[in-house]
C-alpha cells in the first residue's frame, strides 16, 4: 500500500464533514406524446445515423442491399453469433461481398482491420429513446473493435428492445451487476467540431452508422 | 509546452489586440451558447436536472474517501490496477514506471485535462517516450507546440486556414487545404497508423462508478475508444473528485455535461470500461491501469466552501458564457484551466502568489454560476479567493495573503474611514468638489486609473446639498 494512498485518504477523512444530501427529485425521460421508437429515429437521424426497417427473415437480404449501396467489398463479422450464422447460411446459397471472420486475437487482424476492411456488423443490446443511442456490449464472440475500426458500422437492432432512458436500461439489463469489460452507447457515426466548431463526420471511428431495425 | 510568462495582465492586453483571435472566439462561443440554450427548452426540467446533478456530486464528495476505497476494491476485482499520486511529479513517475516495465516507447492519447495539468507529454518526451495526442483539437495544438485554449475544444483559437498551413508544414505529403472535412481526413489517416502501432494507450476519465468499478469516457470522435481498445495497454488518469456512487448516476450527469458543453443530447460514444481483455476475448488491452491524482485537491476539499468547486464536470459552459473569456481566449489565463473554473482551480493548485492574478479576470456578472450544470457558485468562490489573497483564513489556500499590498491597505483604510464617518465624509467630498477638477489626470496613483478611463467630472455642489435645498429632509 503506497504512502500516497494513505496520505490522500487520511487528509480526506480529517477534512470537515458535510451531511450526505438526498438525491434531488428528478425523473428520467419517460415516453409521453412521442413514441420511444419515433424519438429514437428522430435523434439518430439528426446525427446522421441511417435506419433501415426489415423483418427478421429478411435480415441477410437487407444486409446485402446495404453492402451494395455502400459499395463495401468486404464485411467483418462474428461467425459464432446468431447474426453470423444467418450471414453464413445466406452467403452459402448466394455469395456476397467477402466475409472476414473476427475469430482470432486482434494482433493477427489489426493491420487488415485498420487498412482494408470496409464494414463491420454487430448486434446490439437495444437502444435508448431519450438520447437516441444504441447499447452495445462487446463480447468474446463479438469483440470491441467490430463497431469501431471499420469505416461503416452496421448494427442490428430489435425494435422491441427500446428503453426510455439510460436509467431504465441500467436496471433492466442489470448493467450495474458486474458488467462486461467494455460496454457502450453509440449515438451516430464518429464526429468532431474541433475545427472552427464546424461539424465533420468520420474522424477516428466509423464514418457511417447503418442500423438495421428488426420490426417483428 | 510553450514558455508562459505567467503574467495574466500582459497576456490579456495582448489577446485583446488580436482581432483574429477575438473573431474566432466570438463566433464559436456564440454558437455554443445558442446550441446549449436550444437543448434546454424547459426551464423546470433544466433546474430539476441541475439539482439532481449537484446532489449526485455532493453525495459523492461527502462520502469521498469511502467511495475511493470502494472504487479501488471494485476496479481491482475487475482486473484494473490502481495507483495513487499526491503530486504531478509522482503521477508522472508512476506512469513512466508502468511504461518502462512494459518496454513501451510510444503512447497514443485520448483527451485528458489532468494530463495537461501534469505537463505529461513534455515529461515523457524528456524520457524518450513519444506521446501523441489523438483528439483532433489536441493533435492540432500538439503539432503547433501550443497548449489548449478551451477545455472541450482545445484548438478553437485557430481558424481553418491556420490549421491548413500547419498540416501542410507538419504532415508528410499533405498539400494545403482549408476544407475542414479534408483536414479531418488527413488527421484520420495519420492517426489510424499510430493507433495500430502505439505501445500503449492513454485516456482521462469523465466519471468513475464506485458500485461497478467502471471508468466512463465520453467522446465524439472515437479516439477515446481507439486509444483504449487498440494498444495492448491502457493507462487512465483522473483527479480524486471524479468518483461517483453508482453507474446509474452517469445518466443525468452525461445529459448535463453534453447539453451544457456542445448542445448535443449525448456524445457519439459513451465508453464504459470495467476491465481488461479477459481469457478467451479477442481484443481490448491486456492491462488496464488507473492513476488517481491529488495535486492540491485534498486541500480544496478541506474547506467546506471551496469544496464546491470539486463538483465540476468540465463541460466548459462557464467559459463559453464568460464575457472575459470570450474576449481574451484561453491562453491568456496562463495555466491549464481557463475561464471562471480556471480562476478557481489555478490559484488553488498553483498557489495565489503564482496564479492569483486570474482572480481579476471576472466582472462578477454571474453568468457562469447561472449556467453551471452542477450549480457551482463560481462568483462566490472567486470573491472568496480574492479575499484569501489579501486576508487569508487559516491555511485554506496556498499562497493566501500573498497579494497583500501596503498601498492598497492604506487606500482601503482611508476609504473605509471616510465612508463610515459622516464628518469625514462631508469633509472629504467638500475637498473633492473644490479641488477635484484641478487635479491633473497624470497624478501618481490616479494615473493608473485614468490610463484606461476618463477622469470623472466633480460637480460643484453635492447631491445632498441640492436635495436639502429642495426641502428633502435627511432621514
Amino acid at each position: 500500500m503506497s504512502n500516497a494512498r494513505s496520505a490522500i485518504l487520511e487528509r480526506l477523512r480529517k477534512a470537515p464533514k458535510k451531511p450526505v444530501p438526498d438525491l434531488a427529485p428528478w425523473s428520467p425521460y419517460k415516453t409521453t406524446t412521442e413514441q420511444p421508437l419515433d424519438r429514437f429515429r428522430r435523434l439518430m437521424g439528426a446525427v446522421k445515423g441511417e435506419i433501415i426497417d426489415t423483418k427478421r427473415a429478411d435480415l441477410a437480404e437487407t444486409l446485402r442491399k446495404v453492402l451494395a449501396d455502400k459499395q463495401a467489398k468486404n464485411l467483418l463479422y462474428a461467425p459464432n453469433t446468431e447474426i453470423g450464422r444467418t450471414i453464413d447460411a445466406a452467403w452459402a446459397t448466394e455469395p456476397g461481398p467477402q466475409l472476414v471472420a473476427y475469430d482470432k486475437p486482434m494482433e493477427e487482424l489489426k493491420s487488415l482491420m485498420i487498412n482494408d476492411i470496409d464494414a463491420g456488423i454487430t448486434s446490439t443490446m437495444g437502444a435508448i429513446a431519450d438520447t437516441g443511442s444504441l447499447i452495445v456490449w462487446p463480447s468474446a464472440e463479438e469483440p470491441r473493435l467490430m463497431s469501431l475500426v471499420p469505416p461503416i458500422h452496421i448494427a442490428v437492432l430489435e425494435a422491441s428492445k427500446m428503453y426510455d432512458s439510460f436509467s431504465e436500461a441500467v436496471g433492466k439489463l442489470g448493467w450495474n451487476k458486474k458488467p462486461p469489460g467494455n460496454t457502450l452507447l453509440i449515438s451516430g457515426p464518429s464526429k468532431t467540431a474541433d475545427i472552427e466548431g464546424i461539424l465533420c463526420f468520420g474522424v477516428h471511428g466509423p464514418k457511417q452508422l447503418v442500423i438495421i431495425l428488426i420490426t417483428d | 509546452m510553450p514558455e508562459l510568462s505567467h503574467d495574466f495582465e500582459h497576456a490579456a492586453v495582448k489577446a485583446l489586440g488580436n482581432q483574429q483571435l477575438r473573431t474566432n472566439f466570438r463566433r464559436v462561443m456564440t454558437g455554443l451558447m445558442n446550441k446549449r440554450a436550444a437543448q434546454f427548452p424547459d426551464p423546470d426540467e433544466l433546474q430539476a436536472l441541475r439539482s439532481r446533478g449537484k446532489s449526485i456530486k455532493d453525495r459523492a464528495l461527502a462520502k469521498l474517501p469511502d467511495l475511493l476505497v470502494q472504487l479501488e476494491q471494485n476496479l481491482i476485482a475487475n482486473g484494473i490496477q490502481v495507483h495513487w499520486a499526491e503530486s504531478v511529479d509522482e503521477g508522472n513517475r508512476i506512469i513512466l514506471d508502468i511504461l518502462r516495465k512494459a518496454n513501451a516507447k510510444s503512447l497514443i492519447k485520448g483527451k485528458s485535462m489532468v494530463s495537461e495539468e501534469m505537463h505529461f507529454n513534455h515529461f515523457l518526451e524528456e524520457n524518450n517516450i513519444r506521446a501523441l495526442e489523438s483528439d483532433l483539437g489536441e493533435y492540432i495544438i500538439q503539432l503547433a507546440g501550443e497548449g489548449p485554449s478551451h477545455i472541450v475544444m482545445p484548438a478553437i483559437h485557430k481558424n481553418k486556414g491556420e490549421i491548413g498551413k500547419l498540416f501542410q508544414e507538419k504532415i508528410d505529403g499533405q498539400g494545403y487545404t482549408d476544407d475542414p472535412d479534408e483536414l479531418t481526413a488527413a488527421a484520420r489517416r495519420v492517426l489510424r497508423q499510430m493507433f495500430a502501432n502505439a505501445d500503449a494507450g492513454f485516456s482521462g476519465v469523465n466519471f468513475a462508478a464506485a458500485d461497478t468499478g467502471s471508468l466512463v469516457l465520453m467522446s465524439n470522435e472515437g479516439n477515446g475508444r481507439m486509444s483504449t481498445h487498440l494498444p495492448s495497454m491502457h493507462i487512465a488518469l483522473m483527479g480524486i473528485e471524479k468518483v461517483i456512487e453508482r453507474l446509474e448516476d452517469v445518466g443525468p450527469l452525461i445529459s448535463l455535461a453534453c447539453r451544457s458543453a456542445t448542445g448535443q443530447p449525448i456524445t457519439t460514444y459513451v465508453n464504459v470500461i470495467s476491465g481488461p481483455r479477459k481469457a478467451g476475448e479477442k481484443d481490448g488491452p491486456k492491462e488496464v491501469h488507473l492513476v488517481i491524482l491529488d495535486n492540491g485537491r485534498t486541500r480544496i476539499y478541506d474547506d467546506p466552501q471551496l469544496r464546491e468547486g470539486l463538483r465540476c464536470i468540465r463541460c466548459a459552459a462557464c467559459m463559453n458564457h464568460c464575457p472575459v473569456y470570450t474576449r481574451i481566449g484561453g491562453h491568456a489565463y496562463q495555466y491549464t484551466y481557463p475561464g471562471p473554473i480556471g480562476e478557481i482551480l489555478n490559484p488553488q493548485m498553483q498557489g495565489i502568489e503564482k496564479a492569483g492574478d486570474v482572480l481579476h479576470a471576472s466582472s462578477l456578472c454571474g453568468r457562469c454560476a447561472e449556467v453551471c450544470p452542477v450549480k457551482i457558485p463560481l462568483v462566490d468562490l472567486i470573491v472568496r479567493l480574492r479575499r484569501e489573497s489579501i486576508r487569508p483564513s487559516a491555511d485554506a489556500v496556498k499562497g493566501g495573503g500573498s497579494r497583500k499590498s501596503g498601498m492598497e491597505n492604506v487606500i482601503w483604510f482611508g476609504w473605509k474611514t471616510m465612508y463610515a464617518n459622516p464628518l469625514f465624509y462631508r469633509w472629504g467630498t467638500w475637498w473633492l468638489r473644490k479641488i477635484g477638477n484641478l487635479m491633473p489626470a497624470g497624478l501618481p496613483l490616479l494615473k493608473q486609473w485614468t490610463s484606461v478611463r476618463s477622469k470623472p467630472q466633480f460637480a460643484s455642489r453635492s447631491i445632498y446639498d441640492l436635495a436639502r435645498e429642495r426641502g428633502i429632509r435627511d432621514e
